[in-house]
């Protein structure tokens, strides 16, 4: 008996399978199949706008926006530091909520995003802690200190790479998308501390400069550049996952082909010439 | 032991928790806070140069001395971080370490002469004034917005 999502598949790839085997687990992937029909015609005008957005915001903040008064130049990293820092924030909370649905409803997709997320959260992360080190040497006379703010930004960046890790480390894969959910649960109390962690304690970090509720402490001729910039750091990190997600579910279909095809024909020669 | 632990995570401490604590001479510590206005000496002790001037958080002061180069950001009114440990017997802070803290504001600098001029704020004591008198006005705005009221 073929189950509805069986079906889909078969509609979706022209292969019929047969239950049980490689086939009783192909019905996961009817959801990233609707995925793959949604991502692929946007990606190619996703990926464009990023880089165009990016390109602009830091140009514009680079070459035409105005050095802070006693900072001079070296203010300008921030065009680069404030968007990578939100970027692997923000990309944390989205790999937990991919943690979260792995865990309660086994979400296949999830899975797959949370895999994809968390390299590319780890080089956001460095490229925040990278620029602020590179920052922090003429500004405040040093290039690290073991700060709150600083400190936890360095935990975030370790627990992307441990989650990049453990989610990789086992032979069956749903051992490792278990694993690494509950370790991307676990490090979201993390996200709290790093954004009060200059308000909970003294921080060598200066508190937050744009604000929500208040006026941004920003002049507006270095907000708008910054905007612009966060703006393209973030379509160029959705851009970079959905491209990493559709490839990763054309993988595991080449794959589960592969598996079905050998057990139709019996044998498992995979490179055999048709 | 909640409060031992955040103060642990705490980078530094300020003059006021210096005081209350009394860390023993030579006991590495780091403190920071505001350079005082009006309090920045530089002089020679030893054939080496060397800066001295006062910590304070508002509440309380603690003289420092720093044998070094201070970073670009070190002004006077500005926020800094020393390292270092209390000098024997005296209550003075002996800093082997000096780095500069510096505040959420970005601002040009036509902004930040405009505001001078506008008599609004000097950088010297404390932080801007609140960012929506100044974050999306023009120089020429700020100074004439000011003009008579505070004059300076």
């Amino acid at each position: 008996m073929e189950s509805p999502l069986t079906q889909n598949y078969a509609a979706d790839t022209g292969i019929v399978t047969k239950p049980g085997g490689a086939g009783a687990w192909l019905h996961r992937y009817a959801n990233p199949g609707r995925f793959q029909r949604l991502v692929t015609p946007i990606l190619p005008w996703l990926a464009g706008f990023a880089l165009l957005v990016t390109i602009t915001g830091l140009i514009w903040g680079f070459f035409f926006s105005p050095p802070d008064w006693q900072q001079g130049i070296a203010s300008r990293i921030m065009y680069v530091h404030v968007p990578s820092a939100w970027v692997a924030m923000n990309g944390y909370a989205l790999l937990a909520i991919c943690s979260l649905l792995s865990i309660v409803w086994r979400h296949p997709l999830a899975d797959l995003a949370a895999q994809e997320i968390s390299p590319i959260g780890a080089g956001f992360a460095a490229l925040c802690l990278i620029t602020g080190s590179l920052w922090g040497r003429p500004d405040w006379g040093t290039y690290w200190v073991w700060d709150a703010r600083l400190t936890s930004v360095l935990i975030l960046f370790f627990l992307y790479l441990g989650h990049a890790t453990l989610i990789r480390a086992f032979d069956n894969p749903q051992h490792g998308y278990r694993a690494a959910a509950i370790l991307g649960l676990v490090g979201v109390i993390n996200l709290p501390i790093i954004v009060f962690s200059v308000y909970w304690w003294n921080t060598l970090h200066q508190g937050n400069t744009i604000s929500l509720t208040g006026p941004s402490k920003i002049y507006i001729t270095m907000l708008w550049p910054l905007l612009v910039s966060t703006i393209g750091f973030y379509a160029t990190f959705f851009a970079v996952i959905l491209a990493r997600i559709s490839s990763a579910i054309m993988e595991q279909r080449t794959r589960v082909l592969l598996l079905t095809s050998a057990e139709n024909s019996g044998t498992v020669a995979l490179d055999t010439p048709s | 032991m909640l409060f031992a632990f955040s103060s642990s995570l705490s980078y530094f401490l300020s003059p006021r928790q210096v005081l209350l604590k009394h860390p023993a001479p030579g006991d590495i510590f780091r403190l920071g806070g505001i350079v005082q206005v009006g309090t920045v000496v530089k002089g020679q002790r030893d054939d080496k140069p060397y800066t001295s001037f006062r910590i304070t958080d508002g509440q309380a002061s603690i003289p420092v001395v720093y044998t070094g180069i201070l970073p670009d950001l070190f002004r006077q009114g500005q926020g800094v971080v020393t390292i270092g440990s209390m000098a024997p017997g005296e209550h003075e802070f002996i800093a082997d370490t000096v780095l500069a803290k510096h505040g959420a504001s970005y601002m040009p600098a036509d902004v930040e002469q405009a505001l001078k001029k506008a008599g609004k704020w000097n950088p010297k004591f404390g932080p801007p004034p609140n960012a929506a008198t100044w974050n999306d006005k023009t120089p020429q705005q700020i100074e004439a917005e000011n003009q008579g009221s505070q004059p300076q």
